[in-house]
């Protein structure tokens, strides 16, 4: 037998191979939007967020076998996307913030600071939070420090759990949990500043 | 979590893993009896609630079709 004939059983693998591409493929494709929501929020424009889910689906396509199947896929596809980020020296921006906020404030004053503006007394939460702006939600996210928003964006907008945030992120999961809390703070006092302004 | 004396005080302090679904379930049950009995604490779980999906709705921009398309292609041809 010649050594370049392939077997039945080197056809099979190739056959499986070129199936279990196309699958991955196809359901990593079903997750763009989700990706690309997160993405648009982790970086300030959306000509970096497009080009940046761009090299997260080359990387992904090329590296598909180191995929573990039936594991998250969407975490496996935004921490390539993140690592790309900061690859392309997003971290060098600035070291860890610890932005003062006013640590009386507890986690009602913006409902209390939204509700003074109305004249009616105890107003219904969803009337309250009508007086904020689409662009001043969008502005005031844009304005936390990126390290709070990483995980804001991961948890609140992206819809992941604590121990995904930490494994795309490459952090421990007390990390997360405490830049949540401090970067939630952080969202709601500028979200307060932008409604009085 | 341990309990604490302020009942209030513990309800806001669960509030967020709460919303997270991070609690043990003994802790959420303990959360929602409170909630079931004081205004004013399930007012602030609302206010937090509807405000996170107030949030998430506001920054949600869609993909445009030209990058949908542009990663479609990216496929191995078949």
């Amino acid at each position: 037998m010649s050594d370049s004939a392939p077997t039945t059983a080197d056809t099979r693998r190739l056959a499986r191979d070129a199936r279990d591409r196309v699958r991955f493929e196809e359901e990593a494709l079903e997750l763009s939007d989700q990706v690309y929501r997160v993405a648009r929020r982790l970086v300030g424009s959306r000509e970096e967020a497009e080009d940046l889910v761009q090299q997260t689906y080359e990387r992904a396509f090329r590296s598909w076998r180191q995929y573990t199947p039936g594991t998250n896929l969407r975490a496996w596809l935004l921490r390539i996307l993140t690592n790309l980020n900061i690859d392309r020296g997003r971290r060098q921006q600035r070291a860890p913030q610890t932005t003062s906020i006013d640590s009386e404030a507890g986690d009602y004053f913006l409902y209390d600071k939204l509700a003074a503006q109305m004249p009616e007394e105890n107003p219904d939460e969803e009337r309250v939070l009508e007086r904020l702006s689409q662009d001043s939600i969008v502005d005031a996210l844009a304005d936390v420090p990126h390290d709070f928003r990483d995980v804001i964006v991961l948890v609140d907008i992206g819809e992941f759990s604590y121990a995904d945030a930490a494994q795309i992120l490459d952090i421990p999961m007390g990390t997360v949990m405490s830049r949540l809390h401090r970067g939630r703070r952080i969202l709601k006092k500028n979200l307060a500043d932008t409604a009085v302004a | 979590m341990t309990p604490i004396d302020d009942p209030c005080e513990e309800c806001e302090e669960m509030m967020q893993p709460f919303l997270d679904g991070s609690l043990s379930e003994e802790e959420v049950a303990r959360a929602q009896k409170h909630l079931e009995s004081c205004s004013w604490c399930a007012k602030r779980y609302k206010f937090e609630e509807r405000l996170r999906h107030y949030v998430r709705v506001a920054v949600s921009e869609p993909m445009s079709p030209e990058l949908k398309a542009k990663l479609a292609a990216l496929r191995t041809p078949l």
